[in-house]
């Protein structure tokens, strides 16, 4: 278990009295993307939730290094070194690129200048746009301002809520070369993703949601070929 | 020309209009902050610029009467706006914060609540009637009078009203210092963004509101003590009087917005004034009775056509 940099176990949790996720049980280890896919509804963001301390568990836990964090607010959730990207409004549209990264050091106690340095030389788009709003950026380039907003702090793990929601083809493909550059740097990633055939393409593991449980696990490639899977999610255009 | 219009316009009207202006600016600078960090409209905010102007003259008051001297109303703010500060902290714990996660207009209603406890204690402990902080006629500053005499356009401003101009501007000049500038103004300009995103960030959200009442409680009791040596008098209705131009003023310029609230707070300023001017022929276009209404007009106006106000803010 001590291997573990995340782990859910058993979780039961959900909005008020709506419980979406039953008996939700994944981990992330050191050095690994790992994806959560699923169909609309399955609690996918939910689980995500459910770690930043946003809803009510009901039962079960959730661990970052062996240590329980279970129902730990947001902001100390974050202190701990789990960054977090939501799927939208995941930037401050009035604050530049440069200062929506400051803010994303807020946790941070020294060294902010060091790592603005590394993240623009990360996501070199950035640097020349960094006095520029980041609401005036395109949708995949704002998409690069949240991931960075988010290694400002020295990250445990990173969860990127649909990280290419609503982007073009070509800026899918940029973002989930980030993540791999992203990996490359020592910071695992769980990954939730609507386009799970790139998703799972780029995952060391999987875990495929349905109704708030995980049906199936597996490494990326493994699940890529499971005909169930393929039949399930990842027909059609994907 | 000077002597046919310009004379009367500018030191009678449009001289007045800025004077007013800067004070409904200070005020609205705080209304704005309020509502994009906080996100609702605190009613109580002018009885806080009273509230301010009435310890100012204490301050004034206890420090006659026990050395002796007289001291500068801006001198004496300083304590106040102290005072002031832990009012603000101390009706945001116990009035605001146990709404946070209501909805708006509970903490709405809490804050209307504040502004009859505020306006009532300062009546109970001041009495209802109207105090000054130095009594008398303010004369024009006589070396500007003598310098623009000279060059054809001669104007009469007082000092007060010299001093209104530059603590507005400096006021304006640190604000947006620290909201460009300084870790804690960002992110109060981050929360105002999105407080669900600033609380996912990481950022202390506890420390951004306490910071903007800090801020807030400095521009009220700078507003509330400008105007009362404006008006060379207090009166515990002065703070309710201020509040409706003061919203039009946030409204204008964009809620959330303390440029806006700042250049907003000018433009109604000036147009209280200047309705007043004999625009045609020789009577006031509208009577200065109807001064507030202009404030009011413009704010009825703003709300129909433009809700997000001139400078894109968030819309009701």
């Amino acid at each position: 278990m001590s291997a573990r940099v995340l782990s859910l176990d058993n979780l039961h949790a959900g909005y008020g009295q709506t419980e979406i996720l039953h008996d939700l049980s994944l981990y992330v280890d050191p050095n690994e993307i790992v994806a959560i896919i699923g169909p609309n509804g399955a609690g996918k963001s939910t689980a995500m939730k459910a770690v930043l301390g946003l809803l009510n568990i009901n039962s079960g836990t959730v661990s970052l290094n062996g240590t329980q964090i279970t129902d730990t607010p947001a902001a100390e959730v974050v202190r701990l070194g789990i960054s977090y990207v939501p799927q939208t409004k995941n930037v401050f549209v009035n604050l530049s690129v440069k200062e929506n990264l400051e803010m994303g050091a807020w946790t941070r106690p020294d060294g902010v200048e060091e790592r603005l340095d590394e993240m623009f030389t990360l996501f070199p788009d950035l640097s020349e746009k960094r006095n520029q709003a980041a609401g005036s950026l395109s949708g995949g380039q704002r998409q690069m301002v949240a991931m960075a907003k988010a290694l400002m702090v020295d990250a445990k793990v990173l969860l990127l809520d649909e990280p290419t929601a609503g982007l073009s083809p070509k800026y899918r493909g940029e973002i989930f070369a980030t993540i791999q550059k992203i990996k490359s740097t020592g910071v695992p990633i769980l990954i939730v993703e609507q386009n799970a055939k790139q998703a799972l393409g780029v995952a060391d593991r999987g875990y495929v949601l349905v109704d708030g449980a995980n049906r199936h696990t597996g490494t990326g490639a493994e699940l890529l070929a499971d005909r169930e899977i393929a039949r399930m999610f990842l027909g059609g255009g994907h | 020309m000077w002597d046919a219009f310009g004379f009367e316009f500018v030191n009678f009207y449009l001289i007045p209009g800025l004077v007013l202006g800067c004070i409904y600016a200070l005020g609205a600078i705080g209304i704005t902050l309020t509502f994009g960090i906080l996100r609702f409209a605190n009613f109580a905010h002018g009885e806080l610029m009273m509230i301010g102007a009435y310890l100012t003259w204490t301050i004034m008051a206890v420090i006659t009467a026990t050395v002796g001297i007289t001291i500068h109303p801006l001198l004496a703010a300083i304590p106040a706006c102290v005072v002031v500060i832990y009012l603000f902290f101390w009706t945001d714990k116990f009035f605001y914060k146990p709404f946070r996660n209501a909805d708006t207009i509970k903490v709405v209603m809490a804050s209307f609540g504040m502004m009859l406890i505020i306006r009532s204690a300062v009546q109970a402990i001041w009495g209802p009637n109207q105090l000054t902080f130095v009594p008398g006629i303010a004369k024009p500053n006589q070396s500007l009078m003598g310098w623009t005499g000279d060059i054809g356009a001669m104007l009469l401003i007082p000092n007060k009203h010299l001093l209104i101009f530059a603590g507005t501007i400096v006021f304006v000049v640190v604000l947006s210092y620290i909201l460009n500038r300084t870790r804690i103004g960002k992110a109060m300009r981050a929360v105002s963004d999105s407080p669900e995103l600033a609380h996912v960030t990481g950022i202390d959200v506890d420390q951004v509101i306490r910071a903007t009442w800090i801020i807030g409680g400095i521009c009220a009791v700078a507003a509330g003590v400008f105007l009362a040596m404006d008006i060379q008098l207090l009166e515990t209705t002065m703070g309710f009087r201020m509040l409706l131009p003061m919203f039009a003023a946030a409204i204008l310029g964009g809620i959330g917005k303390p440029y806006g609230a700042v250049f907003g707070g000018l433009v109604i300023g000036l147009a209280e004034e200047l309705s007043a001017y004999p625009w045609i022929g020789d009577a006031p276009l509208l009577s200065p009775g109807y001064k507030t209404g202009v404030a009011f007009s413009i704010m009825v106006i703003m709300l129909i056509l433009r809700p997000q106000g001139l400078f894109k803010g968030r819309a009701f």
